[in-house]
């Protein structure tokens, strides 16, 4: 490495080739592989891009799960019954251990949770807008489950098919619970709506809140996605955002209208696609709260940040105490 | 941030399982906690009975480059194979 290059220039100029040749190769073999729908596995070549994209997806969906756990948790002490309260503190454990298998499988790309942590706190790393918007009353918790936990299944079911191994495996965990938050949050808003009209107007008020951005947790449209086309291309991405949105207004709406709630005006169906049209999205809005100036991202930052800070000396406490513990079982 | 602590992997044989299984990992300042933390994030659903967590750095894996090598003979040895020899139906059931 401290030598001096004694190569004639052709020899370099032919090793710099097959360098590219073989980086060439690589992507071909890798791409084949993507192609015949086999995983890749930790161990496995890939290219950097397929390695830095799959980490930046992946820690933001598992900050957004930590991120997540805080809108709920404001209701935890004033759910209206003991045995929501319990759901709802079940329902926060899960997201807790969804953050913790995403945190695990992004790991294997070789990067350290710590690190992912410290992007989250500086800000360098997003988690998923919907989180940023408040929870006003007991019925956004409902709304939140059926709506927010909704779309994110609507997202991750095909996640589970993803070409990358371990992300694959963690969503087919986090599916599986997933669907206990939404069937309870639909049930919490059923039971609402055949209370009091004080209650009706409750789960009203919150879908008409929160519908519109859980339509833009699938992202920005299609025509405006930086990464879509190569990450389909890798299969990180089985369909589009504006496909999978599309889907979930087509199985939410029916729902709403069970559940006896006003649909917004725009919202209506096409009998010539068999789909529901439902007019364009305030982008503007999406993009100022992806910018950090949505109603509570600064509430959650601080109470991120509060916590680890304020966690510091647990942590070294815990450590302390292993260290202790080891050195014990060594001299004994 | 200090102290992320160890990267532990879970191993969890489940109610009828005959085996451990990898099911993932977690983050843990010693062995203890590691199982405490598994139980709660693995088992929540009464998926298992055993648990096994194992500090990450322990674990040799081996090179995909070289899975020709490794695996490859398992399919062209035929012969070691039960299916592969013919015995007569007379003998019965072997």
């Amino acid at each position: 490495m401290y030598t001096t290059d004694l190569r004639t220039a052709e020899e370099k100029a032919k090793a710099a080739k097959d360098e590219i040749k073989v980086a060439e190769e690589g992507m071909a073999e890798f791409q084949a592989r993507i192609d015949r729908d086999e995983f890749i596995e930790p161990k496995d070549w890939m290219p950097e891009g397929y390695r830095k994209t799959l980490i930046r997806q992946m820690s933001q969906h598992a900050h957004s799960e930590i991120v997540g756990m805080h809108p709920e948790g404001n209701w935890v002490t004033r759910a209206p019954t003991l045995k929501r309260k319990l759901i709802l503190i079940a329902k926060i454990q899960d997201e807790a251990g969804h953050g913790l298998y995403l945190y695990s499988a992004a790991e294997t790309l070789g990067v350290s949770r710590e690190e992912l942590v410290r992007q989250l706190h500086a800000g360098e790393a997003k988690y998923s807008t919907i989180f940023n918007y408040p929870t006003m009353n007991w019925a956004d918790v409902g709304a939140v489950g059926w709506l927010v936990d909704g779309a994110a299944i609507t997202n991750q079911i095909p996640l589970c098919r993803c070409s990358y191994g371990p992300y694959a495996r963690a969503m087919t965990r986090v599916c599986k619970e997933e669907s206990f938050h939404q069937r309870q949050g639909y049930e919490a808003l059923l039971e609402m709506m055949k209370g009091t009209d004080e209650q009706k107007k409750m789960v009203q008020d919150a879908f008409d809140r929160l519908f519109w951005p859980a339509l833009m947790m699938f992202g920005p449209p299609d025509s405006d996605s930086a990464h879509s086309s190569q990450n389909m291309a890798w299969k990180i991405k089985r369909f589009s955002n504006d496909e999978l949105r599309q889907r979930f207004v087509d199985a939410t709406i029916p729902q709403a209208e069970f559940l006896g709630l006003k649909i917004p005006e725009q919202i209506k169906w096409n009998e010539e696609t068999g789909h529901y049209d439902f007019g364009e999205l305030d982008w503007d809005e999406f993009w100022d709260v992806v910018k950090g100036n949505g109603i509570s991202n600064d509430d959650r930052m601080n109470a991120r940040n509060e916590a680890l800070e304020d966690g510091a000396w647990v942590r070294e406490a815990a450590a302390a105490y292993a260290e202790k513990q080891r050195a014990k079982s060594k001299a004994a | 941030m200090q102290n992320d602590w160890d990267l532990y992997e879970v191993f969890i044989r489940s109610k009828r399982g005959l085996s451990h299984k990898h099911v993932g990992s977690v983050h843990a300042a010693d062995g203890r906690m590691a199982i405490e933390n598994a139980r709660d994030l693995y088992t929540r659903r009464s998926e298992g009975e055993s648990i096994w967590v194992i500090p990450a750095k322990e674990i040799v894996a081996s090179d995909p480059a070289e899975g020709d090598a490794l695996f490859g003979p398992a399919q062209d040895k035929v012969y070691r194979h039960p299916t592969f020899y013919d015995i007569p139906k007379e003998v019965g059931k072997m």
